[in-house]
C-alpha cells in the first residue's frame, strides 16, 4: 500500500478544491461588482487574482514533484495530470473574472443605462457549470460531468444572442456604444468561464473513465485509437 | 504480428499447490513481453514453464500446452532441446566462475558438439557483440574469467551466453533487479534492441522498466493471468479493477 503517495494526492485534490473556490468566488464578486456597479468590489477581484497565481504555481509545483518522486500509473497519472490541466483552467476563471472587474470599472465611468441582455443570469448559468464541473471532481462522477457539456450550447447561444442584441443597441443609440462594448467583453468572458467549465468536465472524464471527449471525440474513436 | 508462443490450458503444480490456473495466452514473436504481479502470484513459475524448467523439480507437476513457433515444447521436443531453442538470464548473474568469458560464451556450443575454432571465435564476437559486451572484454577474452567482471558485465555475459546457441526465446527473470541504475539501463537498451530479432518474455517487479522495454504486459494474480494487453494500456488504463488497484499500490 502506497499510503503517504495517496495521502498526497488527496492532499493535491484538497488544495486544487480551495483553489476552485477562489476562482469561483472571483467570478461571484465582478458579477455582484456588475450588478451594484461598485468598484470596491472590482479591487477585491484585482486583488484576489495574486492569491489564484500564487496558488496555481504550488499546485503545479506538488503535482510535478509526485510525477518525478511517485511515477504514478493508470488512474492516478490520469488524476494528477487532470488536475493541472483544471488548475490552468481555474487560473484562467479567475483571470476573466478580472477582466469583467475591468469592464465594470470602465462601465462605471459612464452613467448607467439598461443593457438588452441578462448578464447576472448568463454569469449564474456559467457558475453553475464551474460548480457542477467541480462537484464531479469532488466525487469522480463522470456522468454528471458529461451534463456540463450539455450547458456549454446554452451559454454560447447566450453570447450569441448578446452580440446582435448588443450590435442593434449600438446601431439605434450610438450613444451607448462604450457601455454595449464593454457588456459585450462580459458577455464574451462569461461564455469563456462555461468554455472552462466544460475543459473541467472533460478533464473528470478522463481521470474517471480513461476517456479522451475533447473536441468532441466520441467513445468509439477513443476505442479505435 | 505474429504468435512466438502459444500457451493453452496451462497449469503448473508445487506439491498440491496449483500455482498456475488455466493460462490461455498468446505471446506475440519478436517482441518483447512483460510479466508483472506481486511476489507469489505465479509469473516466475509461468516463466519456468516455458523453457520445461519448472519439471526439473520433483514435486511439480505441469499439464497444458505450451507451442513455440507451433512446435509443443512439452508433447515433441525434449528438455535439452527445448533449453537450446529458449535461454534464459536470471535474477543474480550466473556466469562459470572459473570459465574465461570466451569459454563462458562459447560453453553452450561446445555442449552442442562445435569444435571448429573459427565458428566457436565468430559466435563468441556476435554474442558478446550482441549483447553489447565486446568493446569491453574483447582484450581479455581468455585472460579473465567470467566471475572478474562486474555485476552488470556478468549478466550481459549471461546474456552473450544465451544468444551464442541462437534461441528463437528468451526468457529474463528480473534481469536487472540485481543491479546499478547504469547496468540497468544498459540491460534495458539491450533488450530494446534484441527484441526484433527474439521473441522475449521478461518477469519484472520494476514497473517502469516494463512500460520501457515492453510492447505488451500480463499482470498475475493468485495464478491466474487476469490482464494481458499492451503495456500502454496496462499502465494508463487497465481494464481489471485488480490490475489498477496492483499497479497504483493499492493492494492489500
Amino acid at each position: 500500500m502506497r499510503i503517504r503517495f495517496h495521502q498526497s494526492l488527496d492532499d493535491l485534490k484538497e488544495k486544487l478544491l480551495v483553489m476552485a473556490g477562489m476562482a469561483e468566488q472571483a467570478i461571484q464578486r465582478a458579477i455582484e461588482a456588475y450588478r451594484t456597479r461598485d468598484t470596491s468590489i472590482c479591487d477585491l477581484v484585482m486583488h484576489g487574482e495574486l492569491a489564484i497565481n500564487k496558488l496555481e504555481r504550488e499546485i503545479d509545483q506538488m503535482a510535478l514533484d509526485l510525477l518525478a518522486m511517485e511515477q504514478p500509473m493508470a488512474i492516478d497519472l490520469r488524476f494528477i495530470l487532470a488536475v493541472i490541466k483544471i488548475n490552468a483552467d481555474l487560473e484562467r476563471v479567475g483571470d476573466q473574472a478580472v477582466n469583467i472587474a475591468e469592464r465594470v470599472c470602465d462601465l462605471n465611468a459612464f452613467a448607467a443605462a439598461e443593457m438588452p441582455i441578462d448578464i447576472p443570469h448568463m454569469a449564474s448559468v456559467a457558475s453553475a457549470m464551474v460548480r457542477k464541473a467541480l462537484q464531479a471532481f469532488i466525487e469522480g462522477d463522470a456522468e454528471l460531468a458529461e451534463s456540463v457539456l450539455a450547458m456549454d450550447d446554452q451559454v454560447d447561444k447566450m453570447n450569441e444572442a448578446a452580440y446582435y442584441s448588443l450590435s442593434l443597441l449600438i446601431k439605434d443609440q450610438p450613444a451607448l456604444t462604450a457601455q454595449a462594448l464593454n457588456a459585450l467583453v462580459i458577455s464574451r468572458n462569461l461564455e469563456r468561464v462555461a468554455d472552462h467549465a466544460t475543459n473541467i468536465a472533460e478533464d473528470v472524464i478522463f481521470w474517471v473513465r480513461g476517456a479522451d471527449v475533447r473536441h468532441h471525440q466520441s467513445q468509439s474513436q477513443n476505442a479505435a485509437s | 504480428m505474429g504468435v512466438g508462443i502459444k500457451i493453452s490450458d496451462l497449469n503448473a503444480w508445487y506439491g498440491t499447490n496449483h500455482s498456475l490456473q488455466e493460462i490461455q495466452l498468446d505471446i506475440p514473436a519478436n517482441h518483447a513481453t512483460a510479466l508483472i504481479g506481486p511476489s507469489g502470484c505465479g509469473k516466475s513459475t509461468f516463466l519456468r514453464c516455458l523453457n520445461r524448467m519448472h519439471e526439473t523439480n520433483p514435486i511439480a507437476r505441469v499439464t497444458g500446452k505450451v507451442l513455440i513457433n507451433e512446435v509443443d515444447i512439452y508433447a515433441e521436443s525434449s528438455p535439452v532441446e527445448i533449453r537450446r531453442r529458449v535461454g534464459m538470464v536470471f535474477q543474480r548473474p550466473n556466469p562459470f566462475p572459473t570459465m574465461s568469458i570466451y569459454d563462458n560464451v562459447a560453453s553452450g556450443l561446445k555442449l552442442n558438439g562445435f569444435r571448429s575454432r573459427r565458428v566457436l571465435d565468430e559466435v563468441v564476437e556476435r554474442s558478446l557483440r550482441q549483447s553489447a559486451l565486446w568493446d569491453e572484454v574483447k582484450d581479455d577474452l581468455k585472460k579473465k574469467s567470467g566471475a572478474s567482471l562486474s555485476g552488470g558485465q556478468q549478466q550481459r555475459l549471461c546474456i552473450a551466453r544465451a544468444l551464442a546457441v541462437d534461441p528463437e526465446v528468451m526468457l529474463m527473470d528480473e534481469p536487472a533487479s540485481a543491479l546499478d541504475p547504469i547496468s540497468t539501463a544498459k540491460i534495458e537498451d539491450l533488450i530494446f534492441e534484441l527484441k526484433s530479432q527474439y521473441t522475449i518474455v521478461i518477469v519484472t517487479h520494476n514497473m517502469q522498466q516494463a512500460a520501457r522495454v515492453a510492447e505488451n504486459t500480463g499482470f498475475f494474480l493468485m495464478g491466474k493471468l487476469v490482464e494481458f494487453d499492451s503495456t500502454h494500456k496496462i499502465f494508463t488504463n487497465p481494464r481489471d479493477k485488480r490490475t489498477e488497484d496492483y499497479i497504483t499500490g493499492r493492494f492489500g
